[in-house]
């Protein structure tokens, strides 16, 4: 019984070793930990899409799918943002090499697409909600505003952190800290490109379709 | 190369080979001409049978995008991204895939409801 009472100590001291290991490894314990938070991300993307899954056809009289979604703007967004998932994998191989020039000529690009995604975006929207087809018209409307601009919240988001990078890099230089920050980014950046095939699936080509 | 890849990973997770990167971009460009050139151009007549082939096209892009785009694999991080991954993914199918299935009969059930003659079935 006596023995027992020890135990918190034993656990501390098993503790410890564990945090020990994660310091040794720093940076992969960021990035498995920056993988948690995008696995968590993708659950929220998830109750959103169930959402709308379940009001997508709720249209409450007002205007269905396909009178309102403007296809080849969609393909152009969608061209946009896959663009710019592959320049941000262009920047990756300079970054791990340590040049700072291309990083940043590469995360520049990335950037002014996902910026051109974003003004696609909040054309679209203000369009719609011109149109009558805001997102307090019906459900279905609610709930594609609710999807689709969390998703665009999320770009805007990594824009900021693309720009905070690019200043960063020319502070710090392609330091650890930086290679660590732009991997993270590079994931938070490829995993909102495949929320989009998400988007662009089911919200706006199934949308039209039926 | 097996061990260059394995060094690569040590320092972060992200170092990938290449060749897999170029593969899957072509792949990502693809799998997204093609639902959007089924729907836009109504190529089969069926639009039951396009919605299938572009819910199958999109599942594809995302596991080409999870493995070529976010490097995942069974052993980075010791396999817990993986692991993490393949829960999230359970999740996901159980939240959108079940919340639609079951709202789906409650709405059917509730169809005759509107009309006052034909509400009391039971």
């Amino acid at each position: 019984m006596t023995d027992h009472a020890l135990e918190p100590r034993g656990a501390a001291v098993t503790w410890h070793h564990v945090g020990d290991d994660a310091h040794d490894h720093g940076a992969n314990a960021t990035v498995l930990g920056f993988w948690i938070y995008l696995m968590s991300d993708a659950l929220i993307f998830a109750s959103l899409f169930a959402m709308f899954g379940v009001v997508s056809t709720a249209y409450a009289g007002g205007p269905v799918p396909r009178e309102i979604f403007d296809l080849p703007l969609v393909a152009l967004n969608t061209a946009l943002l896959l663009a710019s998932s592959i320049t941000f994998g262009q920047a990756i191989p300079h970054i791990e090499a340590g040049r700072v020039a291309p990083t940043r000529f590469w995360l520049a690009i990335t950037g002014l697409l996902g910026l051109a995604f974003v003004g696609v975006e909040l054309f679209e929207f203000s369009h719609l909600i011109a149109e009558g087809a805001g997102p307090q018209r019906s459900a279905f409307l609610s709930a594609f505003f609710t999807l689709v601009g969390t998703h665009g919240a999320h770009v805007t988001v990594g824009l900021i952190w693309i720009a905070t990078m690019l200043v960063q890099l020319g502070r710090h230089g392609p330091s650890g800290e930086m290679k660590r920050r732009i991997v993270c980014l590079s994931m938070f950046w490829h995993f909102l490109d495949i929320i989009w095939i998400g988007v662009f699936t089911f919200v706006y080509l199934y949308g039209v379709l039926r | 190369m097996s061990a260059h890849l394995h060094a690569e990973h040590d320092v972060h997770a992200s170092g990938h080979s290449r060749r897999g990167y170029r593969i899957g971009v072509a792949l990502a460009i693809i799998l997204t001409v093609i639902p959007f050139w089924l729907v836009m151009s109504g190529a089969l007549p069926d639009p039951g049978v396009t919605a299938a082939i572009i819910f199958a096209l999109a599942l594809v892009q995302i596991i080409v995008h999870v493995v070529s785009f976010l490097h995942l694999d069974t052993r980075s991080e010791g396999g817990w991204t993986l692991l993490a991954f393949l829960f999230t993914a359970v999740i996901v199918v159980v939240t959108i895939g079940g919340s639609i299935w079951v709202m789906y009969h409650l709405n059917t059930n509730m169809m005759p409801m509107p009309m006052p003659d034909r509400s009391v079935a039971q």
